[in-house]
């Protein structure tokens, strides 16, 4: 069985970032970056598919700048078996990211594609289900627990209610949700091990034109300031004075 | 203009006229039936859009299930949860889980948008007209085998007025169920809580509120033993009013709560359900 994971090189989701002063960017200028902690949930549940089962290859893909390298080389220290970096400077959308990443399966015909239900930079959501649209293949979003059998996956998905269980045939695609599985800690020779794997390069294919564009930032719509009430009985009058009860 | 608006709930049809006339737009109605899966009903939902400039739906986890198909199909653009119109062509939205906002500008038309509720004028009297949701048999192999729905008694925390929440502090399900499910109750209101209190197994995960739950905007949010994540934050910064009560005076959600009483929730919370 053959997985394909894509993977996004994110601003590091614990990072505090501020937009640049006129609002024309984000002031990445010293945050660290880190695999979308999403896709990490998506490699890990691709690396422990792997240990139950040896045949199982994993590849790792990301769209990117030539930084992006070291989230690969992250994803091979935790167990894939290869990666391919997409080169571009390109700002990229979500529709021209599934449109590329369709190129890169059709290419490698994988029977599983795994990735982050959302990047937790720009949380769009989107990627995963277009690309599953494109390729014609059966989805199951939101997984947070996956199994699999010849032919068939199975996964237990969440639901704005509950959970359901989907059973796929392969080959098929489907987004994590945090609760699948806890990445393993990367101990220092799996480091030095990843890079001795095959990672190869390549730009861009012919993957059109974003049909959105970023125009500017700008912070949240400030709340009025609190105040700390005392007691219960202060809080409830307060509550009521403002029309809240 | 026209738009269509997808819903997928009852009460999602209530919702199309604020965003509708932001945009300058007309709107039908189109109902999906709730056993329909994503990929058929993405299909069925491809063959009604021919015409509409906008396709609409309240975020939530099956419109993101959905609509993002629905766009890979249309080879459209599409923008996810916006707070803001601006212009027909520009739209807001919450990044980094809330943190900043963008604003984002489409390209080409036809538009794929799944908006916050809460940022447009819902119950507007505009009702828009209804297309027929015609089901086309897809075979794409995925098959539902099982649910487990947990319906509750109290109303859906996407859409409730009130939310009482509750953190890990809480300690154990039974408890969690008595305090924080007490004081919903007698509110009439619906129950939250944090990742941390769904990780730990005292909440159920349809629960969660936040950047990876659900996003709420009730009139009330009362937030017990929750000391205010970003993560927490992000799912609740558009209600009208909240409460924190908590234990630490350090907590940094009394930096974004209107009231914040500083308390043992343990002793706070059944003294504010039995005297509201």
């Amino acid at each position: 069985m053959k997985i394909l994971v894509p993977v996004k090189r994110v601003i590091d989701p614990y990072a505090k970032v501020k937009m640049l002063p006129d609002g024309s960017g984000l002031d990445v200028a010293s945050v660290k970056f880190d695999i979308n902690p999403f896709d990490e949930i998506a490699v890990e549940e691709a690396v422990k598919m792997k240990e139950r089962d040896p045949s199982v290859s994993i590849t790792v893909v990301s769209i990117g700048s030539s930084d992006a390298e070291e989230q690969l080389r992250k994803a091979l220290a935790m167990g894939a078996d290869e990666a391919l970096l997409i080169e571009t400077s390109d700002s990229l959308d979500s529709g021209v990211v599934a449109a590329e990443l369709e190129i890169v399966v059709r290419q490698l015909g994988p029977d599983l594609v795994i990735m982050g239900k959302q990047a937790t930079d720009d949380d769009r959501n989107q990627a995963g289900q277009m690309l599953a649209a494109k390729l014609g293949w059966p989805q199951a979003t939101f997984a947070c627990e996956v199994s699999c059998s010849p032919g068939r996956v199975t996964v237990v998905r969440e639901t704005d209610n509950g959970e359901e269980t989907l059973e796929l045939t392969t080959p098929c695609l489907v987004t994590t949700d945090l609760r699948l599985n806890e990445p393993r800690y990367i101990a220092l020779p799996g480091i030095i091990k990843a890079r001795s794997k095959p990672l190869s390069r390549r730009p861009r294919g012919t993957s059109g034109q974003p049909k959105t564009r970023i125009v500017g930032y700008q912070p949240p719509p400030p709340r009025p300031p609190g105040r700390k009430v005392a007691s219960v009985d202060e809080l409830i009058a307060a509550l009521k004075e403002r029309g809240a009860l | 203009m026209k738009a269509l608006l997808v819903a997928f709930s009852d009460s999602d049809r209530s919702l199309g006229g604020g965003i509708s006339a932001k945009l300058g737009a007309d709107f039908d109605i189109v109902q999906v039936p709730t056993s329909e899966l994503a990929d058929s009903a993405a299909h069925s939902l491809w063959s009604l859009v021919e015409g509409y400039a906008f396709v609409l739906a309240s975020s939530s986890m099956r419109a993101k299930d959905v609509m993002a198909r629905l766009a890979g199909l249309m080879d459209a653009a599409m923008v996810t949860d916006v707070t803001e119109v601006t212009a027909p062509n520009r739209f807001i939205r919450p990044i980094l889980a809330g943190t900043l906002f963008e604003l984002v500008e489409t390209l080409s038309s036809p538009v794929v948008l799944t908006f916050r509720p809460s940022g447009f004028e819902s119950n507007m009297a505009s009702e828009g007209s209804q297309v027929a949701y015609s089901g086309t048999a897809v075979e794409r192999g995925a098959v539902c085998t099982g649910q487990d729905v947990r319906s509750s008694a109290r109303p859906d925390l996407s859409q409730a007025k009130r939310i009482v929440s509750g953190g890990r502090p809480l300690g154990d399900k039974e408890t969690f169920e008595k305090v924080i499910g007490g004081l919903a109750d007698k509110l009439s209101g619906a129950v939250g809580a944090t990742r941390a209190a769904v990780d730990s197994g005292i909440a159920a995960n349809e629960l969660q509120v936040g950047q990876t739950g659900k996003i709420v905007a009730p009139d009330l949010y009362i937030a017990a033993g929750i000391s205010g994540s970003t993560q927490h934050m992000a799912g609740i910064k558009d209600s009208k009013c909240i409460v924190a009560i908590n234990k630490d005076p350090d907590a940094p959600i009394f930096e974004s709560a209107d009231f914040g009483l500083v308390a043992d929730l343990f002793e706070a919370v059944p003294e504010f359900t039995s005297k509201v």
